[in-house]
């Protein structure tokens, strides 16, 4: 099977069809807004963050598959998960669609996440895939303001624009 | 599809006024290419062109027989670099109906030669509360430079629209002129859409307000007979890797004396005539715009490449190409949930389009997967994108060596796209 079939198969499908935790979080405490300029990827995401943990997460825009199922199936992964175990999640997110992390061999928390493991062999839809995951990262560490997006962000000119909810 | 299609498409190889697409397609080495196990069918001619064996083997002979820098030796072979460079304006004269060889300046491509035109003439006579009026086709090679401009001279911009269909609307464009109206730049053709512009008619109306129009020919010159004389426009601008050609080289057209009235944009060797710490004096046109060693086997290569479609004819490529738009818009508008997007009386062979339930990028990865190479995107026209409600669209572009048959290829590959989608 090709890597675009890999791609398109039918769990990714299903969450650009019935995206999970789409829409604006009314009181959402960060959020942050994600472009890719050459695609057109546009998305925003909302989180609320309650003692280190994420409570309540949600996402709207428009955007191609890769990238709707991959917000899609982020906010399901992270919700309720520790701010430390999340940024973890997005690391590895961002190593296995670029090829970092073998997903078979290495340890990771990725779980059902693994099919976009395919991307990496896309190269111009990695952009896609991890677009969600930067701009999640980018709205958790408006908090904090300690940014390491310069290193940890595989794509550095995706475009993301960080917008501050404190 | 009309019968007269379906006839010349079970022909396979002559359409109906005996264009052997077959043969020409036998000139393009790359297109032999499999891509993921099958036939490449590259409908990306818009973005760019491949490259026929003529001016492939014009590198070859150039870098093996003829380099040197030019303008500069007294030896042999910066006489005979010298020679074919130059010979090249003569190609380029006769390719646009230009009578004067100054009046065609080498550029990098058609950015260069509209920020040239920006640098040299905008910079010079646009001022604060000056205005310029672009249309909301223009490529954003033909927005932005003039942004730039505004910005640093406090001049303003004035938008031509266009209406659902994707044509400029002309009446609108008359109203827009005021005594403060110094330039109009105008896309010939739409990349993003295919409209061909009336643009003979729009420089007229320009013309009797005493501005001048610069022209964008990138998309219009690989697909129809452009004739700057009968146009009368004061500039036009176009690249070589659209034209078969190199990648690295454009051309600017202007009337002598707009390129006289003009200051150089780059300084450097070869647009001078003396220099010393004191006093410079420029070299006359064009070599006053073309700064440092040129892209000597660029220009070269683009002088083949207008050989070989001359050879061709563009009148033939055009009728050919006309004939691959009809066909690609009847099996695509038959399609359900595919909307054609740019729908001109008047179009080049591009094709824009949106497919219900599937983004623009997703078909574009699915079509790759059958070896059908598109553009998907904004196509540089973020403008266009938002006139038509849309954040990008999928694009074919056909040129005179795509077949009925890939056109068959593409409509079938976006059914299988539609199919995985379920939509």
């Amino acid at each position: 099977m090709s890597s675009t079939s890999q791609l398109y198969q039918e769990v990714i499908l299903d969450h650009n069809r019935k995206p999970r935790n789409y829409g604006k979080l009314a009181d959402a405490n960060h959020h942050a807004e994600g472009l890719n300029p050459l695609c057109g990827d546009h998305i925003w995401v909302y989180v609320r963050t309650h003692a280190g943990t994420i409570d309540a997460i949600g996402f709207e825009g428009q955007s191609c598959a890769i990238c709707k199922a991959s917000a899609s199936m982020m906010t399901a992964a992270v919700k309720g998960k520790k701010l430390a175990d999340v940024e973890t999640l997005v690391g590895e997110f961002r190593d296995m669609t670029t090829g970092k992390l073998d997903t078979a061999s290495g340890t990771h928390h990725l779980g059902r996440l693994t099919v976009f493991s395919g991307v990496r062999d896309l190269p111009v839809r990695v952009k896609c895939a991890v677009l969600p995951w930067h701009t999640l990262h980018c709205a958790l560490n408006s908090i904090a303001m300690v940014s390491t997006e310069g290193t940890a962000d595989p794509v550095p000119d995706s475009g993301v624009e960080r917008t501050d909810h404190a | 599809m009309s019968a007269r299609t379906t006839a010349v498409h079970r022909d396979g190889r002559h359409d109906a006024r005996g264009f052997d697409v077959e043969r020409i397609r036998a000139d393009f080495p790359i297109l032999q290419l499999q891509v993921n196990a099958n036939p490449l069918a590259y409908l990306d001619n818009a973005a760019s062109a491949q490259m026929p064996q003529a001016v492939i083997d014009r590198f070859v002979r150039y870098r093996t027989r003829e380099h040197a820098n030019i303008h500069r030796g007294v030896h042999y072979l910066s006489e005979v670099a010298t020679r074919e460079y130059e010979a090249v304006r003569a190609k380029v004269c006769a390719f646009l109906n230009v009578h004067d060889e100054r009046e065609i300046v080498y550029t990098s491509g058609t950015t260069d030669s509209i920020n040239l035109v920006m640098h040299g003439y905008g910079r010079k006579f646009i001022g604060r509360g000056d205005e310029i009026i672009l249309s909301v086709l223009e490529h954003h090679s033909n927005i932005v430079p003039w942004q730039m401009l505004a910005e640093e001279k406090g001049a303003h911009i004035r938008v031509i629209p266009c209406n659902d269909a994707g044509e400029l609307l002309v009446d609108a464009y008359e109203q827009l002129f005021t005594p403060r109206t110094k330039i109009v730049g105008l896309t010939h053709v739409s990349n993003a859409l295919g409209t061909i512009n009336p643009v003979k008619e729009m420089i007229a109306i320009a013309h009797r307000q005493g501005v001048p129009v610069l022209v964008d020919g990138a998309q219009a010159v690989p697909h129809l007979p452009v004739d700057v004389k009968d146009l009368d426009c004061d500039f036009y601008a176009f690249s070589g890797h659209k034209l078969c050609g190199p990648t690295g080289v454009g051309i600017l057209y202007g009337k002598a004396r707009h390129l006289e009235a003009m200051q150089p944009f780059k300084g450097g060797g070869d647009m001078i005539l003396s220099v010393s710490f004191e006093k410079t004096t420029y070299n006359d046109i064009p070599y006053k715009f073309e700064a440092g060693t040129p892209p000597i086997e660029q220009v070269i290569g683009l002088g083949a490449a207008i050989d070989y479609l001359s050879a061709i004819g563009i009148g033939e490529i055009q009728a050919h190409e006309d004939e691959l738009l009809r066909y690609a818009t009847d099996r695509l508008g038959a399609l359900n949930g595919v909307r054609i997007v740019g729908t001109a009386a008047h179009k080049a062979s591009v094709l824009s389009f949106v497919v219900d339930g599937v983004h623009p990028h997703d078909i574009g990865t699915l079509l790759n997967e059958d070896g059908v190479a598109i553009r998907t995107g904004h196509h540089c026209a973020q403008p266009v994108m938002q006139r038509f409600g849309v954040p990008a669209t999928a694009r074919a572009s056909f040129a005179f060596y795509n077949t009925l048959r890939e056109v068959d290829v593409l409509t079938e590959a976006i059914v299988r796209a539609q199919k995985v989608f379920a939509v």
